[in-house]
């Protein structure tokens, strides 16, 4: 089932002579179950078809649909409530609020979208035990848990409640090679069970875990691979 | 590769005949490099005469095991000891094919980057994909990660050429000089220097 579809959509920055195309006729298509990593030098589109893709901008032509609904047609508050219940961020610097624990940082989204405090603890500890941590860390705040931690924490909020989407903007930046793969393979984990996954990276050993990897340069698609074949056929060709 | 160090290095382990060798061999590096019976016993025929296995008696099922000598000892904690030079290792077809594309007419270069990027990655998911199989032992993991430290950095390595074939503004590769020059007395190398 899609979850994420662009359509011919392009992004350009000002008018006339000065016109700059951040994003020009991208297509994309994302299935439940699906992870898929962007690659491209700086400056090539990739923050900008991430936003674009989680309706925190909007494109110049071309239609974002998000699990089905073109984000167009949605007014600014409708706009909010899908990114709250349908999307989740994972940002490389993590942006936890530093005045919430652990477990109230991963219930947000459902708080902000009315779910009562109880449930939303109830959905919030069940969502950190996902991403393996230790209960003990769910009355922690920010700055007393480690990065690794803390990026666990981003993606059990990116992913409470109903939200399949996941868009992560290179969430191992600040992590060591090891706890960086620890989160890769956690997102993976998720893509695994039914999420879809959108991440930014620059780093190829990242892309790795993806199902498909599309690489953007001047704001074009230029390759896009298709998904790999069946584990078994792997290791024929290697020598 | 170096069969006859793999080899040392697994009768390090204890007596073993050629079909055991070999299947260490494999199972250690996860058939990557396929080894042939043939090289096998050629090999070890070779390290017996150099005095680095003795042959044992034959089993009863007619094998005849082989076991690493002192001598054999020495050189492979020779081997162990030494890094790996670069003039050991083959030649890299890919920069060898890159330095051609850029001096090349009508070679567009950017596209020869992205094709084997494209590979490249691909190849990496396949390797990470094998790596999420939690099962896989210590020495194939090791392997394995060996592997996608190479896709990496060939990745790394195409996208800087990419940056810089884009900065260069390629200039046309200069043709060979016309025939009629090479009438004249060339100068040699050790006079231009």
């Amino acid at each position: 089932m899609t979850v994420l579809e662009l359509r011919s959509v392009s992004r350009v920055h000002g008018d006339g002579e000065n016109a700059v195309h951040a994003l020009l006729n991208a297509d994309l298509t994302i299935g439940a179950g699906e992870m898929v990593a962007i690659m491209g030098p700086s400056g090539s589109g990739k923050s900008t078809l991430l936003n674009l893709a989680g309706g925190l901008d909007g494109p110049t032509s071309g239609e974002v649909y998000v699990e089905g609904t073109a984000l167009s047609t949605l007014s600014k508050k409708k706009l909010a409530a899908l990114r709250r219940r349908h999307v989740g961020y994972v940002f490389q610097d993590y942006n936890l609020v530093p005045s919430l624990t652990a477990a109230e940082n991963a219930a947000l989204p459902l708080e902000l979208d009315g779910t009562g405090v109880g449930k939303a603890r109830k959905a919030a500890l069940a969502a950190l035990e996902e991403v393996g941590l230790d209960p003990k860390i769910a009355d922690r705040f920010p700055d007393e848990i480690s990065g690794g931690q803390a990026q666990r924490v981003a993606i059990a909020r990116a992913l409470i409640g109903e939200r399949r989407l996941v868009l992560a903007d290179e969430p191992t930046g600040a992590l060591d090679s090891a706890t960086g793969e620890d989160v890769l393979k956690l997102l993976r984990k998720r893509c695994d069970e039914g999420a879809a996954g959108l991440l930014v990276t620059h780093d190829a050993r990242h892309a790795g875990w993806a199902d498909r990897v599309v690489f953007l340069r001047d704001g074009r698609i230029v390759d896009s691979s298709s998904p790999l074949d069946e584990p078994e056929s792997l290791l024929e060709g290697a020598e | 590769m170096s069969v006859k160090h793999s080899l040392l290095a697994l009768l390090e382990r204890g007596p073993a005949y050629g079909y055991q060798l070999r299947a260490a061999f494999e199972s250690a590096t996860g058939s990557t490099w396929p080894l042939n019976i043939g090289q096998v016993y050629t090999t070890l025929s070779r390290l017996e005469r150099d005095e680095m296995v003795e042959a044992l008696p034959e089993n009863e099922s007619g094998q005849r095991p082989y076991r690493i000598t002192d001598a054999g000892r020495r050189h492979l904690a020779g081997w162990f000891a030494s890094p790996v030079r670069a003039a050991d290792r083959p030649r890299d077809e890919l920069t060898i094919k890159l330095a051609l594309a850029v001096t090349t007419p009508g070679v567009d270069v950017a596209d020869v980057i992205q094709r084997q990027r494209t590979a490249t990655l691909r190849t990496l998911q396949e390797y990470t994909r094998l790596k999420a199989d939690d099962g896989a032992d210590l020495a194939w993991k090791l392997v394995l990660e060996s592997m996608v430290f190479k896709a990496e950095a060939e990745v790394r390595w195409l996208d800087h050429t990419e940056a810089v074939v884009a900065r260069a503004e390629l200039p046309a590769p200069s043709p060979f000089g016309p025939y009629e020059d090479s009438a004249e007395p060339s100068v040699p190398v050790e006079e231009k220097r």
